[in-house]
Order: structure tokens, then sequence, then C-alpha cells
């Protein structure tokens, strides 16, 4: 590592010369920022083939019959398009960009605890991604279990899964180490005088989340190895004809899974919470509160699992006991949504592109999060599990959960990340096509859930035509709201205006460094005092 | 945190642990002489956890480490069996 | 909680790496915890069919391997005392040790599966599902899965406690340096822990 003394006063981390050159310098840099833009744009290339699969699914269904494809197909793009938007985009999502980029420079580190291990973890993403894609391109078929590969179809069909199963095993490696990496950064590193309720709300959320990716993630794995086991040797372990019981496979599943969805929501309710105060230019409402909102629902997350099987034959204690803690789990949600609004209540309100996005986050999340009460509740969840209903909730709580907060971030942090400010013309009517897009593509699910239709299914009743017809027409128009954001922020980065230190009046860390900032963020580490804090407006 | 690592635990304190250590050992086979129906693997169990909570303590350092590992092992450790129990919810009441 | 402090060294910090490993070792009993939990939630369902299993398992070379372990791990903990006293050569020594029990430990196992394996009994066999009931079946299942993987912790803890050894050799793991080796030493711990669970719940059945 170079002295302070050899590296260029005033280089930047985009423009910063090392050891290695052209892509190598990005390729084996340590440096988190740069990391952190290597998830960005692997990210991004893998959110397209998803996006273009769920483009896929959408023709598909906008009429009765087979419009594109047939049922096969349909399974198998299902399956991808599950299995890339979970495993990777929304479980890496914002720790993965944000988490690296912003998380040394809001705590007054220079790096993350171990910059070799979170090259590593990026590592593991690639490969993992490599063996996911792999699966699709070679063997007997492109595998049709669904991203949950719930068992006994998954030992028993002939697809190409053992890829899919080990990419999936390989990308929770990368999660783990991220989540490792956090947590000794957030212990060992802050900044002299940052005391943990000093510490901005972002890297609290991301602590909790990185607790979950640890400890929740190798139980997929084991799961994950057992299936693999299963379909070469035939252990047993879930297979009813050797004694083995296919509901245990679900509950060891769902005892990752279920966590993992808090590993999704954590840092975006983080995102949030950073964009609110700085727009709003007031101190966070009931700072405390959210930080002990984010433990709340971090630790009983762990205990709600069943709730994704209340079909399935589980015991009827199991059954309300899961029920009760869904909803137990769903208060301290309630309690961040009411403090983000009482911090926007007499502020003073800078409705900017970021703002937008955290408004309609919020919007869009209580909707989702609504709709989950419906499916927590024993009675209702009978009737419309395993519908279009269930594919809205999620849809509504994860990708408008984690997708608005993303964009929410990505235009917020832009002209640190990037040193230029992106069109706000063009932000704008991105969002606003995105949004009214989104919108139109999944809350017909509700009313389709609830009138009966199935989902996973590539043909439905002639009566839910016209309601498939409109979501259709709402992904092409989300798409090209997609479209609008993307190609301006790649355009802004070239084009843009610089962007001076902090465009927003923002009060944490990251807005006292250059945008972008240099190699070892700070020049000196900066020290807080007895009044030193976020969000001191 | 800096005395810890002045703090060199002696050889013979991890002889005395190890002792301790195959004396349980053998003390767990011998208890399977005896019927104890139902509660065999609780009788199993207890012989394990005490064995174990020797080997963190000592051998891992945990009595002269800092207590927020000492206290994240008992999280982790709590964790696993809250959900073993509620796993167990479905199984003993079907 | 303690506020961050600075280090004179500021790219070493042993508490950081010592936490590092630690959490990884939370992330390994949770692997290991989800066969536990599969093997409880077997063992609740069939306990007669995993009582009878169990009395194929030869109960003296699992209370000889359990043993092998126990003194595998005081020896590598004693190797962090004598890295801390200086003394390199007994260092060397303990690690050397340490590694010859693991070594014995794997030939042990390579007997017992090979015994199972001449009996006709491995995962799929013909004889596990013609004649065998499932519980048996189970148990089997699960018997070679978690050894299995525990016998691959092995040889990881084994190559790692190799490394350390070398760079204790080299000079480069010292007493003011000495987080590889204790994390080694904490990676071999968390095999023996594994092994103190399993020994019971696959030899002691009875």
């Amino acid at each position: 590592m170079q002295t302070a003394a050899q590296i260029p006063h005033e280089a930047n981390y985009l423009e910063y010369k090392g050891k290695y050159k052209g892509i190598f310098a990005w390729i084996f840099s340590t440096d988190h920022k740069r990391i952190a833009l290597l998830y960005l744009y692997s990210m991004m290339t893998m959110f397209a083939v998803g996006v273009l699969l769920g483009l896929a699914m959408k023709l598909e269904l906008i009429a009765p019959g087979r419009t594109i494809m047939g049922p096969q197909s349909y399974n198998a793009v299902f399956t991808v398009h599950g299995v890339i938007m979970i495993f990777m985009i929304v479980i890496p999502g914002l720790p993965a960009v944000f988490g690296n980029f912003m998380l040394p420079i809001m705590i007054g580190a220079k790096d993350v605890a171990f910059p070799k291990v979170n090259l590593l973890s990026w590592y593991f993403y690639v490969l993992g991604a490599i063996l996911v894609i792999s699966s699709v391109l070679f063997g007997n078929g492109i595998p049709d279990t669904g991203w949950t590969f719930y068992a006994p179809y998954s030992f028993k069909t002939g697809t190409n899964l053992l890829p899919a199963i080990f990419g999936a095993f390989v990308l929770g490696f990368s999660s783990i180490l991220t989540g490792l990496n956090f947590i000794v950064t957030i212990h060992r590193m802050r900044a002299p005088g940052m005391t943990w309720f000093k510490m901005p709300l972002f890297p609290w959320s991301l602590y909790g989340t990185a607790w979950i990716q640890l400890l929740a993630t190798p139980v997929v794995g084991i799961t994950l190895v057992l299936v693999a086991l299963e379909r070469i040797f035939g252990i047993g372990v879930f297979d009813p004809t050797l004694g083995g019981d296919p509901v245990l496979y679900q509950h060891l599943f769902w005892i990752y899974s279920h966590p993992a969805v808090y590993v999704m929501i954590l840092p975006a309710m983080g995102a949030i919470s950073e964009i609110i105060p700085t727009f709003s230019q007031k101190h966070i409402f009931g700072y405390k509160a959210i930080i002990a909102s984010t433990l709340a629902i971090a630790f009983v997350g762990y205990f709600v699992w069943g709730h994704h099987m209340f079909t399935s034959g589980m015991s009827g204690t199991a059954q309300y006991t899961f029920s009760i803690l869904t909803f137990i789990v769903a208060i301290p949600s309630a309690i961040k949504v009411f403090n983000w609004i009482s911090t926007m209540h007499k502020g003073s309100i800078n409705p900017d592109i970021p703002f937008l996005w955290a408004v309609t986050f919020i919007f869009v999340f209580m909707i989702g999060g609504f709709s989950g009460l419906v499916l927590g509740a024993l009675a209702t969840n009978v009737y419309v599990h395993d519908t279009a209903f269930v594919v809205a909730h999620f849809h509504f709580i994860v990708f408008g959960g984690v997708g608005f907060a993303f964009f929410g971030a990505i235009h917020y942090w832009y002209p640190k990340m990037f040193g230029r400010m992106y069109d706000k013309a063009w932000a704008k009517m991105g969002w606003a096509f995105f949004t009214v897009g989104f919108l139109t593509l999944y809350s017909p699910m509700f009313y389709l859930g609830m009138m009966g239709m199935p989902r996973r299914y590539y043909d439905y009743l002639p009566e839910f035509h016209a309601a498939n017809i409109l979501s259709t027409l709402g992904s092409w128009v989300m798409t090209f709201g997609l479209l609008i954001i993307v190609i301006n922020l790649f355009r802004s980065a070239k084009n843009g205006a610089i962007a001076p230190i902090n465009p927003w009046n923002g009060k944490t860390l990251e807005w006292t460094v250059p945008s972008p900032p240099p190699v070892e963020n700070f020049d000196e580490i900066p020290v807080y005092g007895e009044k030193d804090g976020p969000y001191n407006y | 945190m800096e005395k810890e690592k002045h703090h060199i635990v002696p050889y013979k304190v991890y002889f005395y642990i190890l002792i301790t250590l195959i004396i349980l050992t053998f003390m767990s086979i011998g208890i399977t002489k005896i019927n104890l129906g139902g509660y065999s693997v609780l009788g199993a169990m207890i012989f394990s956890t005490i064995k174990s909570v020797l080997v963190l303590t000592w051998f891992m350092h945990l009595k002269f480490d800092q207590p927020l590992i000492r206290f994240m092992v008992g999280f982790v450790a709590l964790l696993f069996f809250a959900i073993t129990f509620i796993t167990f919810l479905d199984y003993y009441f079907r | 909680m303690e506020n961050a402090t600075l280090h004179s060294d500021p790219h070493y910090d042993q508490e950081a790496s010592k936490l590092g490993m630690w959490l990884f070792i939370f992330t390994e009993l949770l692997l290991f915890g989800g066969l536990f939990l599969v093997y409880s939630i077997y063992r609740f369902l069939n306990p007669e069919a995993f009582k009878l299993a169990g009395e194929e398992l030869n109960l003296t070379i699992g209370a000889i391997n359990t043993v092998i372990l126990l003194v595998s791990s005081m020896t590598i903990a004693m190797s962090t005392s004598a890295l801390q006293k200086q003394n390199k050569g007994l260092t060397i020594f303990l690690l050397e040790v340490t590694v010859m029990l693991a070594l014995i430990f794997l030939i042990n196992k390579y007997f017992e599966w090979g015994v199972k394996f001449e009996h006709g009994i491995w995962p799929g066999s013909q004889h596990l599902i013609n004649d065998m009931s499932k519980g048996e079946i189970l148990f089997f299942g699960l018997y070679f899965v978690m050894t299995g993987l525990h016998a691959l912790h092995i040889i990881v803890g084994m190559v790692i406690i190799i490394v350390a050894l070398n760079k204790v050799q080299k000079g480069t793991v010292n007493a003011g340096r000495p987080s590889l080796l204790e994390n080694a030493g904490l990676y071999w711990h968390l095999v023996d822990l594994i092994w103190i669970f399993l020994f019971p719940l696959f030899y002691l059945i009875h």
C-alpha cells in the first residue's frame, strides 16, 4: 500500500494510476469505491437480462394460450428470471454498490476492514453469475423449478440444475463475505468520536443486514448442497420414497430466504433514511427508534419463514405461530414509515429527484406491506397463495422497495461518485414513466390473484385477459422509463455539469470529501466532537 | 483490550482442560449403558454442551477475549436453538 | 461496545482479524447447524430406526477419533502460547503433531467408510434401498453427508495449519503478528466442536 507521500494529492479514485493498467486496474483493485462500481456494472448487466426475461413473460401473458412460448419455456423463463433478480440483483443490491462505496466514507474510514476479501466477494459474484448462465447455455435444458428449487421436483427434473444450484451457492458466499467485512468495518473502523449513536442510519442498516447475510445464508448453502447430493447420490433427505420430507426442504429454504428479504429491504430503508433528512433539511425524526426498528426487523425476521408455507401441510400450531410473528415483524417497518413522514413534517422540502424516488418508495412499499398482511393472515392466505396476488405483493415490496430505493440512492450519491450532475429533466421524466409503468404492471395482479389466476402458469382463463393486457402494457411503459433513467445516468457521467462537493446540503461525512473522492477518501481522518453528528441541521 | 495480548495461557491449563474433556467423553459413553428412554438425547447433548463450553472458553480463548465476542457466540447459539424449536412446532404437532 | 481506536500500524489490527475469524466461524456453525436440524427432525420421526442403524457404527473407532481431535485441539492451543513465548521450535513441533493427528483421524475415517462400503452401505446403494427401513436410509444418508462434510473441513484445516506452520518457520508469523496462527487455531477448534456433537449423535444412540 502506498504512503500518502506517494499518492498524488489530487488523484480521485476514478483517475488514480497504480500498479495495474487498463481493465486490470479495476478487476485487481481492492479500492472499495472501484469494487462498488464493478458490482454496479455487473449487476446492471444481469439486471438487463432479468428485465428481458420479465418482458418475455409479460409478452406471453398478454393473451391466453400460447403467445410466444409454451409451458416448458415459460417455466424456464420464470426460473432464470427469479434466480437472477433474487440472487444477483436484490440481495447484493444496495450493500454491494452503495454499501461498498459509501460505508467507509460515512464512518470516516479509508476502506473496509478486509479490502482483499472485498474483491474476492466480487469475484464470487462473477463466478456465481457465470455458473447460473452456464446452466442456461449448456446441458439438458434450462432449469424449470422456479428460483425456489422445491423438492422433490428439484431432484427429479432432468434440466441442468446443478450449475444453477452451485451458482447460487457461490453467490451466497459473496454475500457472506460482504456481510463479514461490513460488520468488522463498523465495529473497528469508525472515526474517533463517532460513537455507535453518532453513526448515520445507512451504516446502521448495513450493520443489521450484514448479520442476516452472515447467519442466514449458510442455511441455504447447506440446503442447496443437500439438493445437489440428492440429485447425484439419492441420500433420501428430501425424498419421500426414501423417508425424507419435502416440507423440510421448504423449512430450510425459507429459513434463509425469508431473512433474505430483510437483507434486501433494510439497506433500501437505510438509503431512504439518508435521503429524507437531507431533502427535508431537518434532523431525522426518531433516530434511535429507526435503529431499534432496524435491529428488531433483522431479529424477528428470522422467525417468520413459515408464512411461505401455510398450505404445505405444517401443523396448525406452526401456522398460527408464524402468522402472529409475521404480524409482529410488520410493526417496526411501520414505525420507520411514521418516522420518515414525521421528518418531512415542517421540514424545508427540496423536491429534487432523490426525494421523488423516496416518496414513491414509501407509497409502493406501503402497498406491498399491506398486501403482506393479507398473505400473513391464515384465512386469506389460503385464498391467494400461489396466485398472481403473491406476485404483485413481492414485486411491490421487493422491486418497489429495493428498486425505488436503489434509483433514489443512485440519484442521491451520483454526484459524489462520478463528480458530475445528471440532467434533471430527463431524470424526472424517467422517474415518472417508471413509476406509472410500475403501478400499471403490478396493480392488476392483485385483482387477478384475488379472482383466482394462478402464478407460474403460461396460460389463463379468458376472463383474466383484460387485466393482463393492462399489466403487459405497464411493463413496456416501465421499461421505457428504465431506459431513460439509465441512458441519462450514462451520458451525464461524461457530459454532465461538474458537481459541487455538497449539492444537496447533506450533513453526513461523504459530503465533506471531494466529488469524486480521492483514493484514500480523507486526507486526514475526521474527528467527531461532542456536538457533531449526522443530520445536525 | 491490550491486556489480552500479554496474557499467555500456561501449557498445563490446556492439558488439564484436555483431561477434563477426555473424562467427559468417557462419561458420555458410559451413560449410554443406563436406559434413559427419551432423555438419552438430552443426556448426550448435555455432555456435548459442557465439552463445547470448555473448548470455547479455554481453547478458543473466549475467557480472555472481549465480552463482545462471548455475547455474539451466545447470540448465535440462541438463534440456532430458536430456529430448531420453531421447526419442531411443525413436526411435534402434526 | 468500544469506540474505534487508531493503531500504531494502521494495516494490522489484531482484534479486527480475530473478529473476522469468529464471524466466519459463525457461518460454519450455521452451515452444520442446518444439518443438525435435519438430523434432529428425522431422529424425532424415526427413533427406533436411528437406534438400529446406529449399531452399525464402530464405537471404538469413533471414541478414538474423538480423543484424537481433542488432543489435537490441545496441541494447537499450546502452539499459540508457544508462539507468544517466542519458542519457535516448540510452536512448530506442536503444529506438526496437530497435523499428524488430523491425518490419523482421516485414515480412521477412510477405514470406517470402507467397512460400510464393504457391507453395501452407501447413499443410493441397493442394499440400503431394498433392505433397510426409511429411518435407516436417512440415518446413513446423514451419516455420510455430515461426517463427509466434516472430513472436508479437516482437510481444509490441515492445509491452513500447514500454511501457518510455514509462516512460523519463515518468521512472518510471530509473537508480534500472531493472527494467522490464532485464527488457524480457532478454525481447528471449530472442527473439533462439530465432532463433539457428531460423535454422540451417531455413535452413542443406544
